[in-house]
């Protein structure tokens, strides 16, 4: 992502770690690097979260929408994934030049999501056949330290959990049903995430893999691949990325690692946010 | 209807405070590392980051660069969550172009633009919700970020709106009252010297009130120096302090 050049000797050091399942960071191959989640930061919106995972740093505002139905799928509700690369990430994402990355990024998750268990997509309906909610997720990017699609992701997840739809009246008269949203801030329902996937980046390294690599190991990385996972360890979406290749075997061992990972970090991240809920402290957002 | 107007008969706006009252502010520098200058600030629900990379070398098409003095370039952007209405677009819209090129021309005043010719300093601002004064909030927030990236600089620029709603000056604004459709006086100044680098009126305004918003104003600018001076001189000494303990040993 940024101009993290490494040299011969740097890489070769990074590479024998990866071997002998010690980082550089003094991880195991498959460890997370520290991370912190905080929800309903942004009060314009109807769900927010954050996420810093070591230098990455990651808001998701979710705001809802009422709005027609889609022909096709007359019953059920929508998600709109936007990602939008802040300049504050590197001079390099300024105008338009972080686009191609975030339509990578929302092509990812819109497919990790595509799976009709990943949320309840049938609450999202209000009136089937003709109304439904469409939720906008808007992902800003502000710093990238590595692994920026797990980061996302995780992002993401805890801002559905946070998410807050109004509910709806609905009253028929002549001609028609007329929906009348409630004003109460405190009159909603919640959304049901604990099928969402968490999509977990496996970076093959020499003849090892690891997972949440730091950026200076993305750039040893030749070949990773990209899967969305859920917490009962279905795999929702997959993709190949970069200019190695990878043998069959190497695979099937990479998905083993990114569904036990991914189903412990669902675990985890759930428990993490349902904990915040309790709790109910006041949000400290940047100011920390 | 009470409690609707934008300034009561007892001298309170909409959200209670008093016509020269501003809102809380609160800020926090150095909150990206990868960035040369950070800074995070909130003005009521206005939340703003702003970041500032450089001095470096000119990216891009090398025609840009100024033989004699330093080249500022700015984004202003704001999220698509940040507005009440969900925005399509985070920048390139007219409004957003603007405020960059206002964003430019203020810092272009008080960076010290001849020590560094022809190369380019980037500074990023990013409105990550938006309840009026925007201008403002990226200004106060750029300020602390080119401090924060040790860019040499004549003062802090500082700015504040104001308005003039039943005959009294208001410092401040939030959206609602943005929105109201009165008169909006914007100023950015230089505290300590009594400059101003950027004035901006929208909508009409009587011009015997101007001098008055604009001395309200003024005093409101001050006012925000003085707190982020005061915190960013204590910050200053409680490191000053932990580098002598570091020292001494």
């Amino acid at each position: 992502m940024t101009d993290a050049e490494l040299s011969e000797a740097e890489k070769t050091f990074i590479l024998h770690s990866v071997q002998d399942n010690f980082r550089e960071d003094g991880r195991g191959n498959e460890d997370f690097r520290h991370m912190e989640v905080e929800t309903g930061l942004i009060s314009n919106t109807n769900g927010s979260a954050r996420v810093r995972l070591a230098n990455t740093d990651v808001l998701v505002g979710v705001k809802v929408q009422l709005t027609a139905v889609d022909p096709e799928k007359p019953e059920v509700g929508r998600l709109d994934f936007f990602i939008d690369c802040s300049a504050n990430a590197t001079p390099a994402f300024e105008g338009r030049g972080g686009e191609d990355l975030g339509s990578e990024i929302s092509a990812m998750l819109t497919r990790a999501y595509s799976c009709p268990s990943a949320v309840d997509f049938h609450s999202l309906c209000v009136l089937p056949g003709q109304q439904c909610w469409l939720l906008y997720v808007d992902v800003l990017l502000l710093e990238c330290g590595g692994n920026l699609f797990d980061a996302v992701s995780i992002a993401v997840k805890a801002a559905l959990f946070n998410l807050k739809i109004p509910n709806v009246t609905m009253t028929k008269d002549e001609g028609g049903v007329e929906l009348d949203l409630s004003d109460d801030p405190f009159d909603f329902k919640r959304l049901n995430v604990a099928g969402a996937p968490v999509v977990v980046t496996v970076n093959k390294i020499g003849h090892k893999h690891v997972v949440d690599a730091s950026e200076k190991e993305e750039e040893c990385t030749l070949a990773r691949i990209i899967l969305g996972v859920t917490e009962k360890g279905t795999i929702t979406s997959m993709r190949k990325e970069g200019s190695g290749s990878l043998d069959s075997d190497s695979i099937s061992e990479m998905m083993e690692s990114a569904r036990k990972v991914g189903m412990e970090l669902n675990k985890i991240l759930l428990k993490a946010l349902e904990e915040e809920e309790k709790q109910g402290a006041k949000t400290v957002g940047f100011l920390r | 209807m009470a409690g609707m107007e934008l300034l009561s008969d007892q001298g309170f706006r909409m959200d209670g405070r008093k016509p020269n009252e501003l809102r809380r502010i609160r800020f926090k520098k150095g909150v990206f590392r990868q960035a040369d200058g950070s800074a995070y600030l909130e003005q009521g629900n206005t939340k703003v980051l702003a970041a500032v990379y450089g001095p470096h070398e000119i990216r891009g098409s090398r025609g840009k660069a100024l033989h004699d003095k330093l080249l500022i370039n700015c984004q202003y952007s704001m999220a698509t969550f940040s507005t009440q209405d969900r925005k399509r677009r985070p920048r390139g819209d007219r409004k957003a172009q603007e405020m960059t090129s206002h964003l430019k021309q203020t810092f272009d005043a008080v960076v010290l633009t001849e020590l560094y010719p022809k190369v380019q300093l980037d500074i990023f601002v990013e409105v990550l919700q938006s309840d009026g004064g925007n201008y403002c909030a990226s200004v106060n927030a750029a300020t602390l970020a080119l401090m924060d990236a040790g860019i040499p600089m004549k003062d802090y620029v500082i700015a504040c709106s104001g308005s003039h709603m039943r005959d009294t000056p208001i410092v401040d604004m939030n959206h609602l009252e943005e929105s109201s459709g009165g008169a909006e006086v914007i100023m950015a100044i230089l505290p300590r010297c009594d400059q101003i680098v950027f004035l901006e009126m929208n909508s009409r305004l009587h011009e015997d009130h101007l001098s008055g918003v604009m001395d309200h104003v003024m005093v409101g600018c001050k006012d925000i120096f003085n707190i982020l001076n005061q915190q960013v001189q204590d910050e200053l000494c409680q490191k000053t302090e932990l580098d002598k303990i570091v020292t001494t040993g």
